[in-house]
């Protein structure tokens, strides 16, 4: 077989793989569309001549969607920023200085990331349920609870993957801030935070889908305060028992998945790189 | 890197917000679980309206003489197996084909699995069970199986949910073996080329090996991934299926604890799935460092 002939095949395999691939999104974005009768026709057909947003508007306005989505938002934004300030911190303090115990540290990081999360649930809730007392804010029911947790969970991959990206800053930078007379404090946000800009961006991806998909932890935590609910436990309401709302739920899913979508879009390449940069170190 | 006086202090300064959320939330809780799973911990106990009895390793033993919990484990291992090689062997096939076709191919299938990766969990979950709704389902009606509840029996329930987690995770290890390879200069290739080794002997001899250390991060993904996975079982197979017929360690450990209240129990089996899997990814990095490879 020529060169030619064997692509082409190639080719043909790699459309109809990636046109499978696809398909469940396709199916929700088209479910979400569809008008009700033919969401529950049990003749489902691949396409829609009479699109609708009902759907997506029962979605938004019934059961506080507006406010789950923003819950969501709140979360997702505040384990971003913190785990990026956090985390940028003590990868700089794991790779430009040298101290006893680093060592130790380090193999920690990995140690902890390999605990599986979910196991943690039930002492966690515990945690959760005194801090209550202490701080509300932070405890069971309130969105910071969600905060903290998943910032611990996102906080080790993130420091051993900006840690890559920190050490491949130049000594020698650091040295000539240092003589022109930068203070350790300006060396780091204004140089060495722009140069890490892709480690960091990477880090964010993850830190926020970590966040955004998170259904164990808010399931758990917010029992009792309905309105401090997230997204992936707002569709639940529209499962039921005697008959899904499919077309609502597929509306929920697409307005959930559009974000993280826009979010991998943007920054594909720059993920890639990040990955590329936390394998090779 | 710095050696001057007084960097120890700084490190500790700048380490200090981490250590702090690590510790509080993730140290301390390890400890509290491992704590727990030694305490008849119910529902009385939580209220505060009966004494904590020290149990000692009694859950433990419970739980080694459930039946129940042994067809938990193996089906946890096997599920887990399953998707792990199902994962590799999709995303090492397509990151393969990636480097044989035109780049308007390569961006539609990358595009398409940027899509799947990106899916949240629980939406890739519930958009699966209305492709294979019994009644309203896609699938049925394409194979003209109208009526057929692919969540009812057992194995069909871990199929379907296994179909979902390869789903979205196989884009990871395509686009990263993807980038390994095309990180493989194209002189090795034409040296193998030239010296007449044969496209098998070229993927085996030379591109496997120069491919392993981006393998092993990526079969230790996956394998920390699937052994844990919950939010498939938990909504595709409604909490565990009827029964709890397809229940996983992870989800088990749940509803011991906060359906069942016994959160004694519930820890104990959050211990043994931590310690299978560290024991897990042990095992798999010694293997490799026996073979002689260095991490």
């Amino acid at each position: 077989m020529n060169r030619r002939a064997s692509r082409g095949i190639a080719e043909g395999v790699v459309v109809v793989v990636a046109a499978v691939v696809a398909f469940p999104l396709y199916w929700m974005v088209l479910t979400a569309l569809k008008p009700e009768a033919e969401v529950i026709s049990t003749d489902p057909r691949p396409w829609t001549l009479a699109p609708t947003l009902d759907s997506f508007v029962r979605a938004l306005t019934v059961q506080n969607f507006g406010r789950y989505l923003l819950n969501s938002v709140v979360v997702a934004v505040a384990v971003v920023a913190l785990s990026l300030l956090i985390s940028f911190l003590a990868a700089t303090a794991l790779t430009r200085f040298r101290f006893r115990s680093r060592t130790t540290l380090l193999v920690m990081l990995l140690v902890v990331q390999m605990v599986p999360v979910e196991a943690l649930t039930i002492p966690l809730f515990f945690v959760m349920r005194s801090v209550r007392d202490v701080v509300p804010v932070f405890g069971l029911n309130h969105l910071g609870s969600l905060v903290l947790v998943h910032l611990a969970f996102s906080l080790p991959f993130a420091i051993w993957m900006l840690r890559g990206f920190v050490a491949a800053v130049p000594v020698e930078l650091e040295e000539a801030a240092t003589l022109d007379g930068a203070s350790r404090f300006r060396f780091l946000w204004q140089v060495l935070f722009p140069l890490v800009a892709p480690g960091l961006v990477a880090t964010s991806v993850l830190s926020f889908i970590h966040a955004w998909n998170d259904f164990l932890f808010a399931k758990t935590f917010i029992i009792s305060a309905a309105e401090n609910q997230t997204l992936p436990l707002a569709l639940q309401v529209f499962v039921k028992p005697d008959q899904n709302d499919w077309g609502a739920i597929m509306a929920g899913s697409t307005v959930m998945t559009i974000p993280v979508l826009v979010f991998f879009i943007l920054v594909q390449r720059r993920l890639v790189a990040g990955l590329a940069g936390a394998v090779k170190s | 890197m710095r050696t001057a006086k007084g960097d120890g202090r700084i490190a500790f300064a700048y380490l200090a917000p981490a250590l702090l959320v690590l510790v509080g939330l993730m140290g301390y809780p390890i400890y509290q679980l491992v704590l727990i799973s030694l305490f008849d911990y119910g529902q009385e106990q939580v209220s505060g309206g009966a004494p904590l009895t020290f149990l000692g390793l009694d859950n433990y033993a419970t739980l080694l003489s459930q039946s129940r919990f042994w067809a938990v484990l193996g089906q946890t291992v096997a599920f887990a197996a399953a998707c792990v090689v199902g994962t590799l062997l999709v995303g090492a096939a397509l990151a393969v084909l990636a480097t044989r076709v035109r780049t308007w191919a390569r961006m539609t299938l990358f595009l398409a699995a940027l899509g799947a990766w990106a899916t949240p969990a629980v939406a890739g979950s519930t958009i699966w069970l209305f492709l294979f709704d019994a009644n309203f389902g896609f699938v049925n009606e394409v194979l003209g199986t109208t009526g057929m509840s692919w969540t009812y029996e057992k194995w069909t329930a871990f199929g379907l949910v296994a179909a979902q987690v390869i789903w979205c995770s196989f884009p990871f290890v395509m686009v990263t073996l993807y980038a390994g390879i095309k990180a493989i200069p194209g002189e090795v290739l034409e040296a193998a080329a030239l010296d007449g080794a044969s496209t098998v002997r070229t993927a085996t001899r030379v591109i496997l090996p120069l491919l392993r250390p981006l393998l092993i991060v990526v079969t230790i993904q996956s394998i920390i991934w699937d052994f844990k996975v919950f939010t498939q079982i938990y909504i595709m197979t409604n909490g565990g299926g009827i029964a709890g017929r397809n229940l996983v360690l992870n989800v088990y450990a749940y509803q011991q604890a906060f359906a069942a209240s016994e959160y004694g129990l519930g820890a104990s089996i959050g211990v043994v799935t931590t310690v299978l899997l560290l024991l897990i990814t042990l095992g798999y990095l010694r293997a490799l460092r026996r073979s002689g490879e260095v991490l």
